[in-house]
């Protein structure tokens, strides 16, 4: 029964893939193809009328890192948080003492952040 | 399904991966074609909401519109743009919407249907629809475009961070349902449906869920005045249209997920016995949230993204994280009612502790608004003060033909 549940889930996961991929390729076949010729403006980049300048995979601000970093502080823990919901009901009192604590660490990482000024947007 | 296949004479291993593929494939297909509808439910409303008629002249009040508008973009050309990284360029719309239909395999319909009941389908739903943010960077990187990435990033910040609350919010249905299976969750609302026992915490999850699918207020992703289209700038035909269809599947689904998790999923009268009713009661709820997501998205303005981030970091985290404590202990300090007898009987034993529970939630939310409405006042002074009298701007001089007089457009501090 276990691995019927997963065997459901990976025909899903062939389907889910083969669903967006048939309209694609029907869409190449049905519609018209003039880009052979490479030097096409419409094969540009679309900006805003003159050509592009610089490269586009350069630096990016700072700011974008650190909410990812300050998310992996969450993140990470957030998923053994779900074990103990799911217990929960059938805990005494310490769990929710426990679970307190557990939270209470990432409150402690959510304040250094915020007192760091890492939340803001400068 | 199974069943039948036997009958054909299968052997039984291949019967079961069949009756699975078929199954599979059934669901996804009629999930997959709902957008069609919901994208001419939302341009009509829209176009209600902001006083036009909407799509009229494709079939009658305009039904075939979409349909029209998926053959249209099925004839048209596919741009390949010169510069792209081939890879993630061609597998993020692709992405974008098998993470999105996979959503689907653990939404329970009705009492018996359901694509797979897993014992973890919350935890499932986080992981498939933080594919989308992949699928979201694969196509801003590789599009080559500083529109793209530009918006591909301002994803990523809004995504990942507006999770949290999200994850956190999910994390309260498990913990009283004692399940991580959405069956389980939705057998849990027998007496009484979740939102009556978490009100605040279903309203930040709505809430972190718009920001999730990247939808007004939280459209920063896409904002049309700045980055053009955003991430999905350099995609064309089909590719396009397959990031719009996942958008807007993801808006349906997650209107799904919040009437799973907080509103009874199949719930109702009669819906044990017929499962036509459950689904009905599903698809009912399913699109008064949707509704109220459409109302919202034609009601607010688009935030600025520092406002936006400090609004989750500083607002939705530290509340949620209250929430989460608030109705857990609440949850521990109740005695659990005798939920034997018939429904009438469970109601009236399950009512005290619904309504401590919902009224502690009430409490949280409405304190975290007077604390809100407190710093917003504080902040309008700080700013009224730095300047100092009544000046008046004057922001536009237009003469009117008429009297020959011109008038004078003011905006006092203030208002």
């Amino acid at each position: 029964m276990e691995l019927n549940e997963w065997a459901f889930i990976g025909a899903f996961f062939a389907i889910a893939w083969l669903l967006p991929v048939t309209p694609i390729v029907l869409n190449r076949i049905l519609g018209p193809r003039r880009v052979s010729d490479k030097t096409l403006v419409k094969t540009d980049t679309y900006e805003c009328g003159v050509e592009t300048v610089g490269d586009t995979w350069g630096q990016i601000k700072l700011q974008y890192y650190l909410y990812a970093i300050i998310f992996l502080v969450f993140d990470v823990e957030m998923v053994f948080l779900f074990p103990w919901a799911v217990a929960y009901n059938a805990l005494g009192i310490g769990a929710f003492l426990a679970g307190a604590v557990f939270v209470f660490l990432l409150v402690e990482g959510l304040v250094y952040a915020w007192r760091k000024g890492a939340l803001e947007w400068s | 399904m199974k069943d039948i296949l036997l009958d054909l004479g299968l052997a039984d291993g291949l019967a079961a991966v069949l009756a699975n593929v078929i199954g599979a494939g059934m669901l996804a297909t009629i999930f997959l074609l709902i957008p069609i509808f919901t994208i001419w439910v939302e341009r009509k409303l829209a176009a209600r909401f902001q006083n036009r008629i909407g799509p009229n002249r494709a079939g009658p009040l305009g039904l075939l519109q979409s349909f029209a508008d998926v053959i249209k973009l099925l004839g048209k050309e596919m741009i390949f743009p010169r510069h792209v990284d081939v890879v993630p360029y061609v597998l993020a719309p692709v992405i974008m919407v098998s993470a999105v239909v996979l959503i689907v395999a653990v939404i329970p319909l009705a009492p018996t249907i359901i694509g797979t009941d897993l014992s973890i389908g919350a935890l499932y739903f986080i992981a498939v629809s933080s594919f989308t943010t992949i699928s979201v960077v694969m196509a801003g990187w590789g599009s080559n475009n500083k529109y793209a990435l530009l918006g591909a990033f301002r994803t990523v910040a809004q995504l990942v961070s507006y999770e949290i609350p999200m994850v956190f919010m999910l994390l309260l249905p498990v913990m009283l349902a004692g399940s991580m299976s959405m069956m389980g969750i939705v057998e849990f609302q027998s007496n009484y449906w979740m939102i009556f026992y978490l009100p605040t915490a279903a309203i930040i999850f709505l809430a972190s869920n718009i920001a999730e699918i990247g939808r007004a207020p939280f459209d920063l992703i896409e904002a049309e005045s700045e980055l053009v289209a955003g991430y999905m700038i350099e995609y064309s035909a089909m590719p396009f249209a397959m990031f719009y269809l996942a958008e807007f599947l993801h808006a349906f689904l997650v209107a799904v997920i919040f009437s799973v998790l907080f509103l009874g999923g199949w719930q109702g009268p009669f819906a044990e016995d017929l499962p036509v009713l459950g689904i009905l009661y599903l698809t009912v709820k399913t699109f008064i949230v949707y509704f109220g997501m459409m109302w919202v998205r034609m009601t607010l303005p688009r935030f600025r993204i520092d406002h936006m981030m400090a609004f989750n970091w500083k607002f939705l985290v530290p509340l949620s994280i209250v929430q989460l404590l608030v109705a857990a202990f609440i949850w521990k300090i109740m005695p659990e009612p005798d939920l034997t007898g018939n429904l009438i009987e469970r109601w009236v034993n399950e009512f005290p502790r619904m309504a401590v529970m919902g009224i502690s939630g009430l409490v949280v939310g409405y304190a975290s608004l007077v604390m809100l409405r407190n710093y917003a006042s504080q902040q309008r002074k700080h700013i009224l003060s730095l300047t100092t009298t009544t000046q008046t701007y004057p922001l536009a001089v237009s003469p009117t033909p008429a009297t020959g007089q011109s008038s004078v457009i003011v905006v006092t501090p203030g208002d």
